[in-house]
Formats: structure tokens, C-alpha cells, sequence
């Protein structure tokens, strides 16, 4: 029987919905829809399929701000049995170092944890840094690119399935762990109806500021950080010639063979 | 003198390559920094290629031999790299950014309170010798100007395939050292390894993609590679799925093309995706979507159904005549 499963979870603008401003420099993501980070969701569903197999309690921990709540009910609608939001003004600007001081320090007070999750990077930041961070933090061994935990042992031992260039090797990991999950490696299941509506509006959720962490705001946010933004850019792609090309499927393949005969 | 270091992945006794990019490009910022570069080599039985490692930009090479460090393995490398670290205080430590080397940028950058900067796509040193890199960020549309603060070492992984790996016939004093620690596996063991022919497509001169507009059925993307004379590439859910390795898997968390031609089949042109094909000649698309985003990544977008329109290609290229 397994303790408590973790997920650290975090809630990200859709890159594609994410435009930049020139003139301020500055990224606006207001008119970005947010979602689950996509990798969070595949460690949500793994967590969720670990504990239908060895039992224990899936709980999930977020650092960002109060607009998250929705996110979290959506995770608890999912199957997760708990959820906790670490709020504060002084957590603005984190970098992954006092991301990975904070959410480690929630992870050690919710306590008797045996497996945690994250998604292998966030498709924003995307650093897949605050893993293996939080598993320095807190002393216990990391995996990352994770796309399967199995045959989680009674003395302490679970099997490992580990991306690595050109395949995959297995691992066998001792507990506790922290473990990143691949992006896709599984499908995320939908909300069961009736528990949505139960997690929208009776689901008590938890928040945490950093006082409850016992942290000061020294150590966190922008003057805990390690790194700072001086700059801000556009990448632009090439201009390309967008020429679109139209027409019966025989003409299509013809302008195609046209325009791929200097390459035969 | 202040050390950058680099951090040199192998496998089973084979170099990572993109480590000898950051080597290469080590040794240009050191020249104009005046540093020192060491590279780090960990593994069993590889001081000849220790050796040659630092003729890509090293005036030392550190090797550690062990069985045990044969292969990556995030208890026994963090452990090395730390005890290395404190022994000899570089100013800088250097890593591609490939699975493993952020696996253990991660793990030393909290080891060491250190800032670390991700996936750069440039790198260089301010005027108070502050690391100082170009983070993309959002699929890789947005770049950030990130500096390490306070830090020592400071961190950064790079993006593979963004420097040269260069022969600059450095001649490295090898050294050869010994952590004083017990290098033994004890909450992490390798059960078993899975290995395909890695397939590298990030310098294929000509690449024809699979998006997940041909369903997966990749027979008729391959016949059409051939034809071209063209490797495959696929967007990432076609390798979520499991029908491509992963390897040949384009963007953000795939490769970056650098190929001549493009040729683009059924991929709706997602951010993640499409910072994987800036660097091409000529992008020829296939969507039956003309609006679908690619339409501003491509020089050509062909609008229609890859099934129709494919295998009269197909027929085409084999000399054969259609309608
Ligand atoms: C953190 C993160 C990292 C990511 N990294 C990557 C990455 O490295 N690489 C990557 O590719 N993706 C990546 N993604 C996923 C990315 O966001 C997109 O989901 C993905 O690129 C979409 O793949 P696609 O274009 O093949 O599929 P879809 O978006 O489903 O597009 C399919 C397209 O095919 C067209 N189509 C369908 N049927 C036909 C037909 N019969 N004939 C012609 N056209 C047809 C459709 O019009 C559509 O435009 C990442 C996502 C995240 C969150
Ligand atoms: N603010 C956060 N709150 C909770 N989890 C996070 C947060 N930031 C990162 N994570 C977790 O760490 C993973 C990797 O993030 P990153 O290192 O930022 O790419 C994410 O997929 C999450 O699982």
C-alpha cells in the first residue's frame, strides 16, 4: 500500500494564444486561455493509475496565484483526493530555485510521501529543472522523462521506465522518489460528471502563504532567485513565401512534383 | 585561473556530440574571457577518448573511471560532479541540453544555491563576468535575456545543434582523478537498456515530416521519403503514440531541422513544433486546412487531403503517369 502520491502541478498560458509586444517588451498572455500544463495532466493520470493499483492518496500541490483554484477543482474532478495552492505576493518572480525551495517545503509539511510527480517540463518555462530541484531538496533520488512507474515493491522498490536517446531503459528506484513524466506518455482521463460538481463546489481546497511554510520572503520570489530577466525578445520565424496552392487532388500532385523535381 | 567547465555526456563509451558544441563553444568565450576550460569526462575505460575530447576546446581534461559511471545515472553523476565541484571551485559548468544533462544541471544547481539558465540559444559573459544566456521560452517564439545572480558556479545547459562542435586541436593535459567517496548504485539501478539505431536527422539534408494528419500510417510517408531521397520526421504526438522513435521527433523537445527541404504532411504548425523548422531551406506544406497555422511557416502550402494527393505524388515520382 503506498502513501501518499504527489503531484506538483502548475497552470500555463496556451503557447500558441501567447503573443509579445514589441514596444513594452513585455509577453501578453491576456488573451491566453490557461490549461493544466499538458505533461502535469500525464502525471496527474499516472498518479491516479498508481493509486487504483497500490492504494494511497493522490494530492496535489500548486505554487501560483488564486485564479489557479479552477485548475486545481479540475484536477480533484479527475480523481485526485486533495489539492493545495501555495499563494503569496511574495513568490512573484520565482525563478526555479526558490520554486523548487517553496514546493519542496510544502511537499515535506503535507509529509509521508512515497511517490511524487511532475510533468518533464512546463510549456512555458520549460526547464524540466524544478524536478530534479525539488528532489535535491528534499534528499531522495530523481528520474526524469519517466512514461511508467510499475511493479512498486512492498520492500520499498519501484520499476522505472526511463526515455533515453535512441529507446528506453528501466530502473528500479528506491522510495521515496520524485519522478518527471514524460509529456504523452498516457491519456489523460476526463472528469467523471458528478464529481466535477462536487469539486466546483464542495471540494474544500487548501492554500498555504509562505508564513504557513515557515519561509520568508528573503528566500523567495524575485530576491531569492538566482537568475534575473534583463531582456525580452521576439523570435521571429523566417519570412516564407506563403504561397498557397490550390486545387484537384491530380493538379496538387503535379505542382508538388513541380516545385520537388530540383531535389530528385 | 577561473575555470569554465563542460560537461561531456557519453553512453556506453559513446561522446554526445552536442557536448563538444558547448566545448567549441567554451573555448571561444575563455579566449575572450580570459578563462580556463576544463572538460569533464565520467565513464569506464575512456582515457584515449578523454584525450581526444579536449581537442574541442579544452586546456584540461578531468576523467573519472568507474565501472559504476559506465552509463548516466542522477545518484552516482550529481554525487561526482559535486565532490569535483567543491574541489576545485570553476566559475562556470557547462551542459548540453539533452535529457541527461538537464537532468543533472537540475540537480546540481540546487546542490550549489547556483542560478542556472536553461536551453540557451547564446551565451557569453557580462562586463562583471556574469553568465549571461537567450532562454526561448513559449515553443520557442519568446526568448528571454537570463543572468545568473550571485552565483558560483554559475549554470547554464544549451541547446543541442545551436554551436559548432569545432576541432580546434587544443592540446589537454589529461588528469585522471579519483573521488574519495564510494561510487556504489544504492537507490538507483539500471535493470535493462533498449536501444534502436539512433537516428540523427538534425543534419538530413532533406526531411519529410509526418504530422498527425496521416493518422499514424506512415508506409506512404516512407515510399515518399525514399522517392525524395529524404529521412522522416514526426511531430511529437506521432512519437507519444508510439509509431516514430522518439528521436526523430521535431521541436522544442525534439530536434531543431536544418535541412534543405521540409516537406510537411498533415501538421497543424503548433509553436512547439514550428521552432523546429525555422532553420530550414524550403518548407513545403500538405494541409487540408488553409488556415491551420503552418500556412505562415511554409514557402508552399499545398491545401488538400494527404491521401489523395500523396499517392498521385507517389506515381509521379516513380515515373508513372496519372489522370
Ligand atoms: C511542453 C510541450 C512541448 C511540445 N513539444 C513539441 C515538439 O517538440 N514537437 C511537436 O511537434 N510538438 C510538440 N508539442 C505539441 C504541440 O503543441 C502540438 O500539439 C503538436 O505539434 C501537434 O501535432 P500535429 O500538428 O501533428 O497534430 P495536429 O495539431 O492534430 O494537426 C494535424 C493537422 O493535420 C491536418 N490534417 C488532418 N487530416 C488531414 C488530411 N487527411 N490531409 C491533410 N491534412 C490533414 C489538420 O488540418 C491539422 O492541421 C509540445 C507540447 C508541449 C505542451
Ligand atoms: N509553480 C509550480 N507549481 C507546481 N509545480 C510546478 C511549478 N513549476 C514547476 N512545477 C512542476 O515541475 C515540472 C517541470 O517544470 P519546469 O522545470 O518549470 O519545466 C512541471 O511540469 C510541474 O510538474
Amino acid at each position: 500500500m503506498l502513501r501518499n502520491i504527489i503531484v506538483a502541478m502548475k497552470v500555463v498560458p496556451k503557447p500558441e494564444e501567447v503573443s509579445f509586444n514589441p514596444e513594452t517588451k513585455t509577453v501578453d498572455r491576456s488573451k491566453a486561455r490557461n490549461e493544466i500544463n499538458p505533461a502535469d495532466k500525464n502525471a496527474l493520470e499516472l498518479a491516479l493509475r498508481l493509486k487504483e493499483k497500490y492504494g494511497g492518496k493522490v494530492i496535489v500541490v500548486s505554487m501560483g496565484p488564486p485564479i489557479w483554484d479552477k485548475y486545481l477543482r479540475l484536477a480533484v474532478a479527475m480523481g485526485a483526493d486533495d489539492a493545495i495552492l501555495i499563494s503569496d505576493r511574495a513568490l512573484a518572480g520565482s525563478d526555479t530555485f526558490p520554486t523548487t525551495l517553496t514546493l519542496a517545503t510544502a511537499i515535506k509539511k503535507i509529509g509521508d510521501y512515497d511517490i511524487i510527480l511532475c510533468g518533464e517540463e512546463s510549456s512555458d518555462g520549460g526547464t524540466g529543472q524544478v524536478p530534479p530541484g525539488i528532489g535535491e531538496w528534499l534528499g531522495i533520488p530523481h528520474v526524469t522523462f519517466v512514461s511508467d512507474i510499475f511493479e512498486v515493491s512492498d520492500d520499498g522498490w519501484a520499476k522505472v521506465k526511463r526515455t533515453i536517446k535512441g529507446g528506453h531503459e528501466i530502473l528500479e528506484v528506491k522510495l521515496p522518489f520524485i519522478a518527471a513524466v514524460e509529456l504523452g506518455c498516457n491519456t489523460p482521463r476526463f472528469p467523471d460528471f458528478r464529481r466535477k460538481r462536487w469539486a466546483d463546489r464542495e471540494f474544500q481546497l487548501t492554500v498555504w502563504n509562505i508564513a504557513d511554510l515557515g519561509l520568508n520572503p528573503e528566500e523567495v520570489g524575485l530576491k531569492g532567485s538566482k537568475t534575473i530577466v534583463v531582456d525580452l525578445e521576439e523570435v521571429r520565424p523566417p519570412e516564407r513565401r506563403r504561397e498557397i496552392l490550390t486545387g484537384e487532388p491530380d493538379d496538387l500532385a503535379k505542382k508538388l512534383y513541380e516545385l520537388l523535381k530540383e531535389y530528385l | 585561473m577561473e575555470e569554465i567547465w563542460v560537461f561531456i555526456e557519453q553512453d556506453d563509451g559513446v561522446i554526445e556530440e552536442s557536448s563538444l558544441e558547448v566545448l567549441s563553444k567554451a573555448w571561444e568565450l575563455a579566449d575572450k574571457g580570459g578563462y580556463g576550460v576544463s572538460a569533464i569526462l565520467m565513464g569506464s575505460g575512456l582515457a584515449d577518448k578523454a584525450r581526444d575530447v579536449g581537442r574541442y576546446g579544452a586546456h584540461k581534461v578531468y576523467y573519472i573511471d568507474d565501472a559504476n559511471l559506465r552509463s548516466y545515472s542522477s545518484e552516482l553523476y550529481p554525487m561526482v560532479m559535486e565532490w569535483l565541484i567543491k574541489k576545485y571551485d570553476p566559475n562556470t559548468v557547462l551542459f548540453s541540453a539533452t535529457r541527461n544533462g538537464r537532468d543533472l544541471a537540475g540537480r546540481i544547481a540546487v546542490k550549489f544555491k547556483s542560478g542556472l539558465l536553461a536551453h540557451v540559444i547564446e551565451l557569453g559573459f557580462d562586463e562583471n563576468g556574469d553568465l549571461v544566456g537567450k532562454v526561448p521560452g513559449f515553443g520557442g517564439n519568446i526568448a528571454a535575456v537570463v543572468k545568473c545572480v550571485d552565483s558560483r558556479p554559475q549554470l547554464a545547459t544549451v541547446t543541442p545543434g545551436v554551436f559548432e562542435a569545432k576541432d580546434v586541436g587544443a592540446e589537454a593535459e589529461l588528469k585522471v582523478v579519483t573521488p574519495d567517496m564510494e561510487l556504489k548504485p544504492r537507490n538507483i539501478r539500471i535493470v535493462s537498456k533498449e536501444r534502436g539505431e539512433y537516428l540523427d536527422i538534425s543534419k538530413s539534408e532533406r526531411v519529410v515530416v509526418a504530422g498527425m494528419g496521416t493518422g499514424g500510417k506512415l508506409d506512404m510517408v516512407r515510399e515518399l521519403a525514399k522517392l525524395l531521397n529524404a529521412d522522416i520526421g514526426v511531430t511529437r504526438p506521432l512519437a507519444d503514440i508510439g509509431v516514430a522513435p522518439r528521436d526523430i521527433q521535431i521541436g522544442s523537445t525534439g530536434v531543431t531541422l536544418k535541412s534543405k527541404l521540409a516537406f510537411i504532411l498533415g501538421a497543424s504548425g503548433a509553436p512547439h513544433f514550428t521552432s523546429g523548422i525555422k532553420d530550414c531551406g524550403v518548407v513545403i506544406t500538405v494541409n487540408k486546412d488553409p488556415e491551420a497555422p503552418i500556412k505562415d511557416y511554409s514557402d508552399y502550402l499545398v491545401v488538400g487531403d494527404i491521401f489523395e494527393v500523396i499517392p498521385r505524388l507517389i506515381k509521379l515520382l516513380r515515373g508513372e503517369e496519372i489522370a
